[in-house]
């Protein structure tokens, strides 16, 4: 299943009838050494474009935005205990929610891998 | 975005070239383009730094003297601008003071030196503050005094509890310095001005040398394993756990040095006799306490509160604000400094730091975070 990513830098990729979302490798690269992350309570709902978690680093803080709409259905609390994982596996073990989501055709208009590497690149 | 053009405007320290060849990802600070973070990375930079010993170009900083007939004019003339006691001073000896506004607020916070030149005093001031400052003092020295700027020289920071060992090697006499000291040395054939201070609250030392000789030392002292370039985002985190002042930040011109729990700055014949700008408000914060205070903040929890956060006490009522705060390697948490009413700042006192709209639980606590592990003999 192909992986897709908001201009804010968060990714979504399809995981049977979920959607599991995170922060790009790109954009963990780019905070530094992840030293908090907030996530939301298992049942909250949200609005694409709404903030969602809290990434901070040595740096700063951002916030992660909703990149779909949908209900939570699953945080990993292990990235709350042990934030480094976030640069460690960004797109993989360090995923920060996994949505049920209420209108899938939002995904569509998110930009593929090769569209968000340009993207990486030139922001 | 054009921002490679823009770069090019910003001033060059010497060691420029050598923080690119190491990877240095370069942003702009005080006009200058300076290293953030080199490969390591923030956090393993501050931990190296407290491991063993980081190396930093602080050459952006400002390196001028106030020149006088004699040490006793030199002083006076400082001591005017100044609440710290130049008289006093001894040869080869640095202190730690504030340059005051008329109104008892800090203009900038600087190192002054004597070295053995009868009737001149080395002063080392902030980067973003320096052309302010050099303004600032022409102005206001009386006659028979004068500034001279040494814009090329370059200055280099060893900190770190490997410093002493490191530099020993190039530099014997460099071992016996203790904290606050100042020594001529030559370090390979090339001539420095040392002095045993920092800012991270480790052991170490500021080295000033001649601009074109400072890569030349950077690259001597980081051909050693134990030494690691560290740029100015662990310097900052560093600063911070040790329980120091960012100036702009955590002492401004509006913050006086007692409100800023910086008494040491002021010499202790300065705080009877006064004679020094908005002495009438510092005498008076001396002998009945300030209004608020800057202390050390502990939140309970992982979210770090930064600079800008207000504090409330636990019935809600906003007491102060965070000047500075973030994570700390070495505390392993957040970490944070800002000023409350009088009234709230004795140690221990519960508070609560407002954090994206919520109350997060934390408690005045006692600086430093993490000790100073100052050399003193």
């Amino acid at each position: 299943m192909s992986v897709k990513y908001t201009n804010d830098h968060e990714y979504v990729r399809q995981d049977g009838d979920v959607y599991v979302i995170g922060i790009s490798a790109h954009a963990a690269e780019q905070l530094g050494d992840v030293v908090f992350v907030e996530l939301p309570v298992v049942g909250k709902t949200f609005s694409q474009g709404d903030d969602m978690a809290v990434v901070e680093s040595v740096k700063a803080a951002s916030d992660v935005y909703a990149p779909i709409s949908g209900e939570v259905v699953e945080v990993n609390s292990a990235i709350v205990d042990e934030p480094a994982k976030v640069n460690e596996d960004a797109m993989g073990e360090a995923w920060f929610v996994k949505i049920k989501a209420s209108n899938a055709a939002e995904i569509d208009k998110l930009m593929d891998e090769a569209a968000y590497k340009k993207f990486a690149e030139n922001s | 975005m054009g921002t490679k053009n823009l770069s090019d405007t910003r001033k060059k320290t010497p060691l420029h070239a050598l923080h690119q060849s190491l990877g240095a990802k370069m942003v702009p600070f005080a006009g200058y383009d300076m290293p953030v973070q080199y490969p390591l990375g923030v956090l393993k930079e501050h931990l190296h730094t407290r491991d063993k010993a980081g190396l930093f170009d602080v050459s952006h900083m400002g390196q001028a003297a106030i020149i006088a007939d004699n040490h006793e004019a030199a002083a006076a003339a400082l001591e005017t601008l100044v609440p710290g006691e130049m008289q006093k001073l001894g040869v080869w000896r640095q202190r730690y003071t504030v340059l005051l506004n008329d109104d008892g607020g800090i203009i900038d916070d600087l190192m002054v030196s004597r070295p053995d030149v009868n009737g001149r005093l080395n002063i080392v001031v902030n980067a973003a503050c320096k052309n302010k400052d050099y303004a600032h003092i022409e102005a206001r020295l009386p006659d028979g005094a004068r500034l001279e700027r040494f814009d090329d020289r370059g200055l280099i920071a060893l900190q770190g509890p490997k410093a002493a060992e490191v530099f020993a090697k190039h530099a014997p006499a460099a071992a016996e310095m203790k904290f606050m000291a100042v020594a001529p040395l030559t370090i390979a054939g090339i001539d420095v001005v040392v002095s045993r201070s920092g800012y991270t609250g480790e052991d170490g030392y500021e080295i000033s040398v001649a601009g074109e000789n400072t890569e030349k030392l950077a690259t001597l002292l980081l051909g050693d394993p134990d030494v690691a370039a560290i740029g100015l985002g662990a310097r900052d985190s560093l600063r911070l756990e040790a329980g120091l002042c960012l100036y702009g930040h955590d002492i401004t011109s509006e913050t006086s040095p007692v409100e800023g729990n910086i008494r040491f700055a002021i010499g202790k014949r300065r705080r009877e006799e006064g004679g020094f700008p908005g002495a009438a408000r510092i005498q008076k914060e001396i002998a009945e306490g300030p209004s608020r205070l800057r202390v050390g903040l502990k939140p309970e929890g992982r979210a770090p509160a930064r600079e800008g956060a207000d504090i409330q006490s636990v019935d809600g009522k906003t007491i102060g604000v965070v000047t500075s705060g973030g994570f700390g390697p070495t505390v392993g948490g957040p970490i944070a400094m800002g000023y409350v009413a009088a009234e709230n700042a004795t140690t221990g006192t519960d508070v609560q730091l407002i954090v994206r709209g919520k109350a997060l639980p934390a408690r005045v606590i006692d600086m430093p975070f993490a000790p100073h592990r100052y050399y003193r003999g």
